[in-house]
């Protein structure tokens, strides 16, 4: 790999400072690491981050909102039983993801942050406007057919992978960071964007902005009861989604008082789908009405690359995990990560 | 001279836990890689980028000018090879890609080699290079270029083979099917990629290179280098699997070599995860034309099996996938042809059951097909159509418990139970479940091994040959099978293997290593017993003196009159008496011709499947999968049964996971790491069943012994399919089969 300038700054403040052009922050280096060695991400700087002080906390505020650093491991996160009970389907999307050893060194800056998985982008020599613009999408006329079916653009199909994003942006998470410009909050909903003409910008982040932590505000727990995470791919561990969905809700009277509901593996962000929540909101459930919400969910979806079956897939699967939800969370997470197999014990071969 | 019994004593039998385990969980087994001898340096080759075309351009400077970066060797100044690398030294042996010119014939083909003080420093070399290219199309798929006719699709696989008139049997079916089925290419990944270190002194070399045909390499290397193999060492203790990928000299590691002798340096080359997708083999694609017909009665009247399967642009081995069709099921006519597609794509190679695991899975798809077909149960179809004798040749099976397979798999799973109309069955929690079965059959041949036995004074012995442990637990089994031979405990045994300046163990492959380098050890064994005995019988304070007619075993140390247990003596007592610190024997093994033209011999087995498949998104997993399978004599059972769960799994993953898929525009793989070139991880392997039956084989080798290495693959990946069918009401004819294809039936 290119040779680089390491550092390992004490402070969030001097890690921004230490950013430069050609820099990268490192986490646990799951993602980052990888890209440099196939050559696809050739950074000169490399910027440490895991040192910084204070960074791998989960604080519950008084208010019940939870601020987690952006150092905390995707394991500690996934099995800290407070956040869980608070934010279970979040607990279960991140056992959905990767392998155990990967969420132990995995960090949650980086998790949100990760790039696409696109072949193309992670092929140095390529064509890839992501990763260099203007060199054209050859995923485009390619042979990778988990791409984008919502959002996506002719410059670019790619999706983001992450598990954890989804149902983070269901609970209208936040991201604290801290840039050359100070401190500020994004909308995790907002952190990622649509290829548009920029594919390029894959965040809304400035340059040397770095993530500190996230929020989730106190309301999520209001869902705590009807949440679930649901993954869907060939096998059943150690895959990321074909298509996956997070959906949650509030029930008060027999009646849904409040839904959330978003996609993962369908777009370049996590899609949240509002107008399916609007019309669950006052409803009471039923396949109907979330087969309903789902076909709402999906609305706009055109394939890319001859994967029309991915929104067929990703309207059963939104269907699939409003139902889950309404039939409330488990008391324990399962055995095995999320998956249609994960939803319902079976009990017929025990 | 007394007789002496060939004999399986205490050893053989045993569930042996992993003579080498200990070693290997405490990080104490050396694998090649882990080998760093003084003023080493490390070697990068540089893949291509583009599977058709020429390299236009390297930045030789760029890269030589990189600290640390000593060689930078390309087709324009690579060292003179003494043998050509196009010719094939040995029966078994490819066409070496050494940069021999600057066309390029495969995405991954090494184009240039930098060698270099440090890993990091040769990588960045590597890169430097920054190569250009002039491309041309590529051409990977099997419709990308006109079919050839093939002479000889394997190593001695026939072409064509054609038993009774297939036409009168298309004309005589009552019930016909016709269906073609799609197999991807597939890459070996053994856990430890191809690596090795090579050191040369003089004209004198020594590698450390996992090997699974230790003497048949050093003969294509010395052919390649224009020295003796004798001035060869390749020492090969242990392999992180081979799969068939490890057997052959492939070109990466005759560059290293070769760079070595240019550097005066030893070098190391270990290729990375993404380099084992091109140069290294792979099981070629194929596409399977399967026509079959039967009679009112359900029995077969016609296989009709045509393959088209892919290779390189400049060799001819492809999976002879048709060949699946002979052997197995009585049919009155028995056709299988096979059509070869020259592909941009490195050359395919023997991977664990080649031929056999593609065919399998298109012949136990077309036979559960016609069975519905004919409305008669898969495992009855099979069973009305099972051969006595071997379809067109008639000769006798050397033996052939799979009716006892059939019986006691399906006992074990259920079968009788089956619906059969598909998409009845679901199970508490909603899923469609389907059960499907296979006839597992894989051909038992023995390779030519020799071995030497040294009994000490203290009543211990070494025994040795170049034997090759995959992973598969030879260590272990041949150290069986060797102390059964001189008659001693395991623990008075030393196996000394994994060597090439030991006798040759011939080639592990073909799942004959057990047979034949066992059978080799065995009769080195005997050599040294039959030693004792002349010695015994003739020394008059021998508890044996004048025995000379009795038939004698040795067992625990002891010569033995058979059958009698009171009249013996000690192999130490013996030595003493003669005077000797040792006793030395040879032995060797392999098959006479004569056993190979009278009977046909074979492992099979029965494989039973059941999926469950969620019938809105679906998502396909196993929940069971019971194989039963006879294999000759189980040397040991625990060992055995690892192997076929091995091949089980590997089944499960040609079903629904593996595939390697090629980029259309630069012909590269796109998935040539673990995280997308899918194999199944645990949790995707439940209820996992392994039932062996005994047999007692006389012809197949003195000692009984079949092979268990390959066969749990073919039968597993057609029950998974049919089990598909059998759960969905929907056939799917192209592997892998993933949610996709269930979808979109719908
Ligand atoms: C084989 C494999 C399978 C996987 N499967 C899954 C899966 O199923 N589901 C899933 O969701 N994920 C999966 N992953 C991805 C994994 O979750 C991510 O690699 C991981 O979360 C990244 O975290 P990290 O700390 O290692 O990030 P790094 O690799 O260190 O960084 C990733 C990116 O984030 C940037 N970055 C890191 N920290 C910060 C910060 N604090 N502020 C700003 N930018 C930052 C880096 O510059 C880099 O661009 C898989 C990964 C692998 C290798």
């Amino acid at each position: 790999m290119k040779p680089f300038d390491f550092v390992q700054p004490r402070s969030a403040r001097d890690a921004v400072a230490q950013w430069g052009p050609d820099a990268a922050y490192l986490g646990g280096g799951t993602n980052l690491v990888d890209l440099m060695k196939t050559g696809a991400l050739q950074p000169a700087r490399v910027i440490d981050v895991t040192r910084l002080p204070g960074l791998d906390r989960i604080e519950v505020a008084a208010d019940g909102a939870v601020r987690i650093g952006a150092l905390v491991r995707n394991a500690d996160l996934a099995r800290d039983a407070d956040f869980a009970v608070r934010a279970p389907m979040v607990a279960e999307a991140l056992l959905a993801g990767a392998s155990g050893q990967l969420r132990n060194a995995a960090t949650l800056g980086g998790n949100l942050m990760q790039h696409t998985r696109c072949p193309y982008f992670m092929e140095p020599d390529a064509a890839c406007n992501r990763r260099a613009p203007g060199t054209g999408c050859d995923a485009i006329g390619g042979a990778w057919d988990n791409a984008a079916i919502l959002g996506h653009a002719p410059s670019c199909i790619a999706t983001n992978p992450s598990d954890l994003c989804v149902p983070l942006a269901a609970l209208d998470a936040v991201v604290e960071v801290e840039g050359p410009d100070g401190a500020r909050d994004i909308a995790l909903e907002e952190l990622h964007r649509l290829p548009g003409d920029a594919p390029e910008r894959e965040t809304t982040l400035a340059p040397g902005e770095l993530i500190v932590a996230l929020r989730l505000p106190a309301e999520a727990a209001a869902f705590a009861g009807h949440a679930r995470y649901l993954k869907v791919r060939e096998r059943t561990s150690y895959a990321f989604a074909l298509v996956s969905a997070a959906a949650a809700m509030r029930l008060e009277g027999g009646r849904i008082a409040e839904a959330r509901l978003a996609l993962g593996a369908v777009a370049a962000k996590p899609w949240r789908a509002r107008t399916a929540e609007k019309m669950l909101a006052g409803q009471p459930p039923g396949p109907d009405l979330f087969a309903r919400a789902a076909e709402a969910a999906l609305a706009g979806a055109a394939p890319a690359e001859g994967n029309g079956w991915k929104i067929d897939l990703a309207r059963r699967t939104a269907a699939r995990a409003l139902a889950a939800a309404a039939a409330g969370t488990p008391e324990r997470m399962p055995a095995l990560p999320a998956s249609p197999f994960s939803l319902s014990e079976d009990l017929s071969h025990a | 001279m007394p007789d002496t019994l060939t004999r399986f004593g205490s050893n053989s039998g045993q569930p042996t836990t992993r003579r080498d385990g200990i070693a290997k969980v405490t990080g104490q087994a050396t694998f090649a890689a882990d080998n760093h001898p003084e003023g080493m340096l490390h070697a990068v080759y540089v893949p291509a980028g583009i599977a058709r075309g020429r390299v236009a351009h390297l930045e030789v400077e760029a890269a030589r000018a990189h600290p640390g970066v000593t060689h930078v060797i390309t087709p324009g100044n690579r060292p003179d090879l003494p043998g050509d690398p196009d010719a094939k030294p040995t029966r078994f042996s490819f066409r070496i890609e050494v940069l021999q010119d600057d066309t390029v014939r495969y995405a991954g083909q090494p184009i240039a080699l930098v060698l270099a003080e440090t890993l990091e420093a040769a990588t960045e070399g590597a890169r430097l290079l920054a190569p250009r290219y002039e491309a041309e199309p590529p051409r990977t798929g099997l419709d990308d270029n006109a079919p050839f006719a093939v002479e000889e699709p394997g190593f001695g696989a026939p072409g064509d083979t054609v038993h009774g008139d297939p036409e009168a049997g298309h004309a005589a079916a009552a019930t016909s099917i016709d269906a073609t089925y799609d197999t991807p290419p597939q890459y070996h990944n053994a856990m430890e990629s191809h690596a090795v270190v090579a050191q040369w002194d003089g004209d004198r070399l020594t590698l450390d290179t996992p090997s699974q045909a230790l003497a048949m390499s050093c003969a294509a290397y010395a052919h390649l280098f224009g020295i003796e193999a004798a001035d060869i060492t390749l020492r090969s203790p242990y392999l992180g699997g081979g799969f068939g990928s490890k057997a052959i000299p492939n070109g990466p590691m005759v560059l290293a070599i070769l760079a070595a002798r240019e550097a005066g340096r030893p070098v190391k080359l270990s290729l990375t995860r993404r380099q084992m997708f091109g140069p290294v083999g792979h099981r070629g694609a194929t596409r399977q034309r399967l026509r079959l017909g039967c009679d009112a009665d359900g029995r077969l009247t016609v296989i009709d099996h045509e393959t088209l399967a892919a290779t390189s642009t400049f060799e001819t081995f492809l999976e002879s996938a048709s060949n699946a069709s002979q052997g197995l099921y009585a049919s009155s006519a028995i056709r299988s042809a096979h059509q070869g597609v020259r592909l941009d794509v490195g050359t395919p190679g023997p991977m664990r059951a080649p031929g056999e695991a593609s065919g399998s899975a298109a012949l136990e798809c077309a036979m559960d097909e016609l069975a519905q077909a004919a409305g008669i149960d898969p495992l009855e179809f099979r069973l009305r159509n099972y051969a006595e004798t071997e379809p067109g040749t008639g000769k006798p099976y050397s033996s052939k418990a799979l009716r006892e397979c059939y019986a006691r798999g399906a006992e074990a799973f259920g079968w009788a139970d089956r619906p059969a109309r598909p998409g009845t069955m679901r199970s508490t929690d909603g899923k469609l479940v389907g059960w499907g079965m296979g006839t597992a059959f894989f051909p038992s041949p023995m390779f030519a091994a020799e071995a030497r036995a040294t009994l000490r004074a203290d009543g211990s012995a070494t025994l040795e040959t170049g034997g090759a442990d995959m992973g598969q637990g030879a260590w272990t089994a041949l150290a069986q099978i060797a102390a059964d031979g001189i008659g001693l405990p395991l623990d008075r045994v030393e196996l000394r293997s994994g060597l090439s300046t030991l006798p040759d163990g011939g080639v592990a492959g073909g799942s004959g290593h057990t047979a034949t380098a066992g059978g080799a050890l065995h009769s080195a064994g005997g050599d040294v017993v039959r030693q004792l005995s002349e010695l015994a019988s003739g020394q008059p304070d021998s508890p044996l003196f004048g025995a000379g007619n009795a038939t004698f075993e040795a067992r625990g140390g002891r010569l033995q009159i058979a059958g009698d247990d009171g009249r013996g003596d000690a192999f130490a007592d013996i030595l003493a008496r003669a005077g000797l610190s040792e006793l030395t024997g040879s032995g060797s093994a392999s098959r006479p011709d004569a056993d190979s033209r009278d009977y046909a011999m074979n492992s099979h087995g029965a494989v039973f499947a059941e999926v469950a498949v969620d019938p809105d998104l679906g998502q396909i997993r196993v929940r069971r999968l019971v194989g039963a399978f006879a294999a000759g004599r189980i040397v040991n059972p625990r060992l055995a049964e690892s192997q076929l769960m091995g091949g089980m799994i590997w089944g499960l993953s040609f079903a629904l996971h593996e595939a390697a898929v090629h980029d259309p525009r630069s012909g590269r793989i796109l998935n040539a790491d673990l995280a997308e070139y899918r194999v199944p991880v645990n949790a995707d392997v439940q209820g996992l069943e392994v039932i062996t039956v005994e047999e007692d084989d006389p012809h197949v080798n003195a000692l009984g012994i079949k092979g268990v290495g390959e066969i749990g693959i073919t039968g597993t990946v057609g029950a998974i399919a049919n089990a598909v069918w059998h759960a969905t009401g929907t056939r799917v004819r192209r592997f892998p089969i993933g949610l996709a294809d269930l979808l979109a039936a719908e």
